[in-house]
């Protein structure tokens, strides 16, 4: 009791400092947490972090959120993945929660709003290469298409709860695959 | 009660967000900005403060967005509501997750969750390109793009995008940002210069 103690305490510190020093979101974090869990503390193999980044990516919500949740039971329990979730998600939480207060004080000044304009195009070209990026790792195939030309014709263009886009798309995606595994069957 | 709102807009957020990052922003859009809660130009100011500071975006936002419609209590529940999902289907997976990855099902769901996540960044950037070249007062077409505005942004984008898309030396994306906003405030100030 006292061991799993002193490592879901230890789990807390070590997604603690992941979620303080990685910028730009959950992918950035994957490296960062191959290199605290499998190397430095040991707790996972090289196969099962892979594992459990393929899962990660493939649950709903964050991928930060979901391997640390993951790494955490796997580690200690229940209350393991507790702690490494409420670790990699404190940092966020008190540095936005000090920079909301910040930017209401400041967003009227002219030099800020400046900055905002020129940020924007800046974030412009940070999504347009995401966007690439994602696109080169897709699996490509006629049915992908037609599932990219959807989602984005009815995100951007409608007024249709993008939640029932991704529902619709999850569903078209099951059906094609399932009759294409049964016809390969036959 | 805005504190159950938060905690249910965000639950929603976080059980529909795949693969995470710029594909959630359409499922923001969707529940946050037509809730009144942050405005598009907002938003996409915002992927610049959440890029520039630690964490996974999805946590700075409803974080953020909580603070500013509900404090302190209010940041608490939108960040409780958007980890929730996740929690509960990792412990859940976690114990047969074996099984969960050879699953057709699974992998039939992922076959067309991946390409929509595609069609929604798609979406996300027309949302960002609106809030540089679309002017918030509508204006004729000749009119806007020949706008210092206008000129301003298509100048600022065009070093920018070959700064992130270099390949041979990357770049990380706080110094781009930081370059865009002195770009912004030196694009902002030249025309007081010369008035």
């Amino acid at each position: 009791m006292k061991e799993k103690m002193r490592r879901a305490l230890i789990l807390f510190a070590t997604f603690f400092k992941i979620g303080a020093f990685t910028f730009g979101g959950g992918y950035a974090m994957i490296p960062l947490i191959q290199k605290e869990v499998v190397e430095n503390k040991k707790w996972i193999s090289d196969s099962d972090i892979l594992d459990i980044i393929a899962i990660a990516e493939s649950t709903p919500g964050p991928i930060a959120i979901n391997s640390a949740t993951f790494v955490g039971y796997k580690v200690a329990g229940v209350f393991g993945s507790f702690c490494a979730t409420l670790g990699v998600v404190l940092p966020s939480f008190v540095v936005i929660s000090i920079i909301s207060v910040v930017l209401r004080e400041f967003s009227s000044l002219a030099a800020v709003q400046f900055a905002f304009r020129g940020i924007r195009a800046g974030v412009l070209a940070l999504i347009l290469k995401a966007l690439i990026s994602m696109y080169k790792q897709c699996p490509k195939g006629a049915v992908s298409y037609v599932l990219m030309a959807l989602a984005f014709v009815f995100a951007a263009f409608t007024e249709i709860n993008v939640i029932f886009v991704l529902i619709g798309c999850a569903v078209f995606g099951l059906i094609t695959s399932l009759t294409a595994a049964r016809r390969a069957e036959k | 009660m805005i504190f159950l709102e938060l905690f249910l807009t965000f639950f929603k957020i976080g059980l529909f967000t795949f693969g995470g990052g710029y594909a959630m922003l359409p499922l923001i859009q969707s529940e946050v900005q037509l809730k009144g809660w942050m405005s598009q130009s907002e938003l996409v100011d915002f992927i610049a403060v959440s890029e520039s500071t630690p964490g996974p975006f999805a946590i700075n936002i409803a974080t953020y967005v909580g603070s500013q419609t509900g404090g302190i209590l209010g940041s608490v529940c939108a960040t409780l509501g958007v980890v929730m999902p996740s929690f509960i289907v990792i412990l859940i997976v976690a114990r047969c997750y074996e099984k969960f990855k050879e699953s057709r099902v699974v992998n039939g769901v992922l076959s067309g969750l991946r390409p929509a996540a595609i069609g929604l960044i798609g979406s996300a950037v027309l949302t960002a390109a609106a809030t540089v070249f679309i002017p918030a007062e509508p204006a004729p077409f000749l009119e806007v793009i020949t706008s210092y505005d206008f000129l301003c942004g298509a100048v600022i984008f065009a070093i920018c995008l070959p700064l992130i898309l270099n390949k041979k030396k990357k770049i990380h994306p706080i110094l781009v940002i930081a370059l865009a906003a002195a770009l912004g405030i030196i694009s902002g100030y030249a025309p007081l210069l010369f008035a």
